[in-house]
């Protein structure tokens, strides 16, 4: 039997210290020791993106990384992006533009949008569809998690100039 | 899924992941981003005992052009080779060929490394790789030794490096004239039914140097010298393309699968090879030496 390792993580700007047998998936680390049970086990074979969360700025598929690769990462899981009070402008979009239906996917899809619009934050409809290609939905046929992506995008951009 | 239970390693430099695969031998394995390590190993197919992660490991990192060659560390992810401004400017085909593989989300974990040294069939840099004319660099206990792409790959999953030895690094001069990469897949993130590598230096209206390397029509890459010379000296041409396409199918050995038949995928192997000699010659015409 192998002993488990200490961990600590950063995660939604909170320094956790676990620990972790070495086999422990990153996804199960988060759902079961954390709490964080936004990040949805799928598909198990690195396929859905249901499990994305942003790991030291990259959107990664938590289901296929051991806990213990992610020693001394900072993590963002959807519990981090907003909240109920306060959502982000990826969620309050998802929610007027009917981004989902079941909502499984939702929290890997959003994390993973947030991702995307910070390293293209003007992309047109094509390079949003890639962008998001490593996330799937089975229930809306994306159209419409496309569009919430574009207008949480032109979003931004407003509140950008506004700014300036 | 939960994996057999394994030791973890997460050595700084590479003597140390070299002592450590010597102590343990054949049940130790390295993880770079371990995507396609980590489905195997959860599905048990992989057995693990001592897994060595190789992310601390700073030596493995970075891309280098000078001299008119290029080094790419294998630890190198495949969303850096994406962004890599110079890298495009000197050898666009590895940002073409890495947007090919899988997703977003396995482009910023997936290593250059691990996509050559794992030996799959299916992934696509092993033939970019071919194509290019690369030296694989690997470190073992007796020092270092440099492998062509085209001498690596004996059999699916088996390369010529020893278990003792890990990938460190990757060498090609920088290619002159145009490049495509084609890829036909089922769908966005799926293995190659096929993929053509193809690199041509143009002089005029005449092919002056050529490389091509196909991706999963065998149980290797397959790089076609015969496919390559049937083009060098033509205009490339409707003729010199076909005949080029006729030399390529006699070096492929393709099996019959869930992305097609036999015959289905020597067709397709024709049209994409067809389609990368187009573009790369297009591209030549601007590249010019």
């Amino acid at each position: 039997m192998t002993s488990k390792v200490a961990m600590k993580l950063n995660v939604n700007g909170e320094a956790h210290e676990i620990l972790a047998e070495p086999r422990e998936l990153l996804i199960h680390a988060l759902r079961e020791q954390l709490d964080l049970t936004g990040p949805h086990v799928g598909c198990e074979t690195s396929h859905c993106g249901a499990c994305t969360i942003i790991m030291n700025g990259m959107s990664v598929k938590s289901c296929t990384l051991f806990a213990v690769q992610a020693q001394g990462a900072e993590i963002t899981t959807i519990e981090g992006i907003g909240n109920p009070d306060d959502l982000h402008v990826l969620q309050e979009k998802f929610s007027e533009h009917h981004g989902l239906q079941c909502g499984f996917c939702t929290p890997g899809m959003i994390t993973r949008a947030a991702v995307f619009l910070e390293e293209n934050p003007d992309p047109t409809e094509e390079e949003i569809r890639f962008g998001m290609a490593g996330n799937i939905c089975r229930c809306t046929g994306y159209q419409n998690i496309v569009k919430s992506i574009l207008a949480a995008a032109a979003d931004i951009q407003a509140a950008k100039e506004a700014a300036q | 899924m939960i994996p057999g239970a394994f030791d973890y390693h997460r050595p700084r430099d590479i003597g140390d992941v070299l002592a450590l695969l010597a102590e343990h031998g054949d049940d130790a394995r390295v993880i770079a981003g371990g995507h396609s390590l980590v489905p195997m190993m959860k599905l048990r197919v992989a057995e693990v005992p001592h897994l060595i992660d190789l992310q601390d490991v700073e030596s493995l990192r970075g891309i280098g052009i000078e001299n008119g060659c290029v080094t790419i560390g294998a630890m190198v992810t495949q969303h850096e080779l994406v962004n890599d401004a110079m890298l495009f400017e000197v050898a666009p085909i590895l940002r073409e060929a890495a947007l090919q593989i899988a997703d977003p989300q396995v482009r910023y974990m997936g290593t250059i490394g691990g996509n050559v040294a794992n030996g799959d069939p299916g992934n696509d840099m092993p033939g970019v790789l071919q194509c290019l004319d690369a030296q694989l660099v690997l470190r073992g206990p007796d020092g270092e030794r440099e492998v062509a792409a085209r001498d690596f790959y004996e059999a699916a999953f088996t390369t010529m490096r020893h278990d003792s030895e890990i990938l460190t690094e990757i060498r090609f001069g920088i290619p002159k004239g145009g490049s495509a990469y084609e890829k036909q897949k089922r769908k966005i993130g799926d293995y190659a039914t096929a993929a053509a590598a193809v690199v041509l230096a143009r002089e005029g209206n005449l092919c002056s140097a050529a490389s091509i390397a196909m991706t999963n029509l065998s149980d290797t890459p397959v790089w076609s010298a015969t496919a390559a010379e049937a083009l060098v000296g033509s205009m490339v041409d409707d003729a010199a393309i076909s005949k080029s396409v006729d030399c390529m199918l006699n070096d492929i050995d393709p099996v019959e699968d869930n992305r097609g038949s036999i015959a289905f995928k020597r067709h397709v192997a024709g049209i994409i090879l067809g389609r990368a000699i187009k573009r790369a010659w297009n591209g030549a015409e601007g590249r010019q030496t």
